[in-house]
């Protein structure tokens, strides 16, 4: 108890410096857990994918579209228990900074092989029957005050004109990592539409997603769907939805690692300050801690005292920046919704922060304790004037 | 009367030099003393002529490079530094020229430091410590600071942070070399009332003659040489 007052007290006998140690800190813990929220982000659709579905595209890229006369051959393949389909529909609603994911799909299909998107039963009937019908996720609806029975009017960017929907149902996740920030509405409602605009545009989808009666068996039905395509003009890649959710991944994994690297250096660079300080306060107290040698207290104790400050102010320092991680992420959600529709920090990534703010105070604290518990009494006290 | 008291610190042959690259210089030269228990002894003598260094030694807190220091007949040149380290905390009390207190700590927890590495009770440290505080007549003083401390009440808390584990010898280096003359009277004289009253050995490092006018014994040092001159 002694000890722990002393270590609290020397922590802030030089109050500025302490204060300028702790926001440092601070301010290196707050952009690490940002940093480390965004990466966790880009994975946040390959840890919600489910192992018992497959997504089927266009083997050439995602970007080229498949017959939906597809559909029914899937169907029908060894292993697959139900077949949905939908495309991308990347519309705007007012103006392009109110971005959010838009699909259109086949509703009755969709519903039953993602149940994660929970809807009350009278809602989904709703949607089901209305071809101009849509279903919004609460945080979405929310935002912009939409209720059920409001009419949405999407600009289309793949799909040009002015499209109206009618919200008929509001979701929710059924789990944590559930995206519900997202749009749905009926791929024949696009589809009947091109038909009479773009019509060689028709009978197109941009996927196809698979429920597997078996997940043991993807591999063979995902080769056994692909093998009914070979040669065709618009052959297919089946795979897993985790690896077609890597695949999203893996495409801008120069930038996680780049995202990663920085997060790794503001802590480094913190750990540098904080040592240096350590370094500083150690040197003023090197006096005192050859008096208390005098008195017989051991290089253990001195390390203890030296390891607390250190972690004391790197704990007082992470403990603030976790706490602003907080406000600072539902800012970038408000703000920057567009990019980042879904801004949460994470248990794991608290963790890492404190983590990483005990690792700071540590590492920082070696080479004060080494030099502080190892001077030689006689050369310390000579530090004394 | 004296010759027939035990001695407490028995110094036979010692030698030390500090070594600059590879030459030695020699600072303590084949020293041999006895100092009894209950002794006030001023070791006096001109800066760089070994007597910081002897201190340091008997005190244990440096280290001969030949002969033997027994302290309360342990041969203290034969410990390890954990050794040491314990061995201080229970024979040895330090009174330095800067007092050396520790500027967090009140009077009260700077007295009550060195009873940390004891199994007291925190009551019984209580008692200690306001004991000796009252000994050095600061126990209305003991929630105050050193900086709110006059330099001559900041080395009577370190005198009762000496003498607070009763210890077997007091060592102290200059000890009113930071004090006006009023203040150093008063360290002095309850320097002087350790070792009467309470049979304290003292062994003080001093430049200021009127110090050791205090002292039983003043032993002088001339380049690392003793010259005996009894007072």
């Amino acid at each position: 108890m002694f000890m722990l007052k002393l270590i609290a007290r020397n922590a802030f006998r030089h109050k500025l410096r302490a204060l300028l140690t702790i926001t440092g800190v601070a301010v290196a813990i707050l952009a690490f857990g940002l940093l480390r929220t965004l990466v966790g982000l880009w994975y946040l659709g390959v840890e919600s994918s489910s192992a018992s579905r497959l997504i089927t595209r266009n083997a050439i890229s995602l970007v080229f579209f498949l017959p939906i006369s597809y559909k029914d051959k899937i169907r029908h393949v060894p292993g697959v228990k139900i077949v949905s389909y939908g495309s991308w529909f990347g519309g705007i609603y007012i103006d392009e900074k109110n971005f959010f994911a838009s699909f259109s799909v086949e509703p009755a299909s969709y519903l039953q092989l993602y149940p994660e998107f929970v809807l009350p039963p009278d809602q989904q009937q709703a949607f089901i029957r209305d071809r101009k019908g849509a279903v919004v996720g609460r945080p979405l609806a929310e935002r912009f005050g939409w209720k059920i029975g409001d009419t949405v009017i999407l600009k289309g960017t793949i799909y040009p004109g002015e499209w109206a929907f009618t919200v008929r149902g509001i979701f929710h996740g059924g789990h944590k990592n559930v995206d519900e920030r997202q749009f749905f509405f009926h791929w024949d409602y696009v589809n009947e539409t091109i038909k009479k605009t773009v019509p060689r545009r028709a009978d197109l989808t941009g996927f196809y997603m698979i429920g597997l009666t078996n997940p043991d068996q993807a591999a063979t039905v995902a080769v056994a769907i692909d093998g009914l395509f070979k040669n065709s003009l618009a052959e297919t890649l089946t795979e897993t939805e985790r690896a077609f959710q890597m695949g999203f991944v893996s495409m801008t994994e120069a930038i996680i690692t780049a995202i990663e690297i920085v997060s790794y250096m503001v802590i480094l660079i913190i750990m540098v300050v904080v040592a240096n300080t350590m370094a500083m306060t150690a040197r003023e107290r090197i006096a005192e801690y050859a008096t208390l040698k005098t008195m017989g207290f051991g290089a253990r104790h001195i390390a203890g005292i030296i390891w607390g400050e250190s972690l004391a102010l790197s704990l007082a320092g992470g403990g603030i920046g976790i706490m602003l991680t907080f406000p600072a992420a539902r800012w970038v959600e408000s703000a920057l919704s567009q990019f980042f529709p879904f801004f949460h920090v994470s248990a794991h990534t608290v963790y890492l922060d404190l983590a990483a703010a005990a690792i700071v105070g540590t590492v920082a604290a070696i080479f004060p304790t080494w030099r502080g518990a190892t001077i030689r009494i006689a050369e310390g006290l000579r530090r004394i004037a | 009367m004296e010759n027939h008291r035990k001695t407490i610190v028995a110094i036979r042959n010692l030698t030390k030099a500090y070594r600059r690259g590879a030459q030695a210089v020699p600072v303590l030269e084949n020293i041999t003393l006895d100092i009894a228990e209950g002794e006030f002894l001023a070791l006096m003598g001109p800066s760089g002529s070994g007597k910081s260094t002897l201190l340091n030694i008997i005190a244990g807190i440096d280290k001969a490079d030949e002969g033997s220091v027994t302290v309360g007949g342990l041969d203290i040149s034969l410990l390890s530094e954990a050794e040491l380290a314990r061995w201080r905390a229970i024979n040895v009390g330090f009174i330095f020229q800067f007092y050396n207190l520790i500027p967090v700590l009140t009077a009260f927890e700077n007295v009550e430091l060195p009873l940390l590495l004891t199994a007291l009770s925190r009551k019984e440290r209580r008692n200690h410590v306001e004991t000796a505080l009252a000994v050095v007549n600061l126990l209305d003083r003991r929630e105050h600071y050193p900086s709110q401390l006059s330099g001559g009440e900041q080395q009577r808390v370190a005198i009762a942070r000496a003498v607070i584990t009763d210890p077997t010898i007091i060592v102290a280096d200059e000890p009113t070399g930071d004090l006006d003359r009023v203040s150093a009277e008063d360290v002095l004289g309850l320097m002087a009332r350790l070792n009467k009253e309470f049979g304290k050995t003292i062994i003080m490092v001093t430049h200021d003659p009127r110090a050791a006018e205090k002292a039983h014994t003043v032993e002088h040092l001339e380049k690392g040489v003793l010259n005996h001159v009894h007072a």
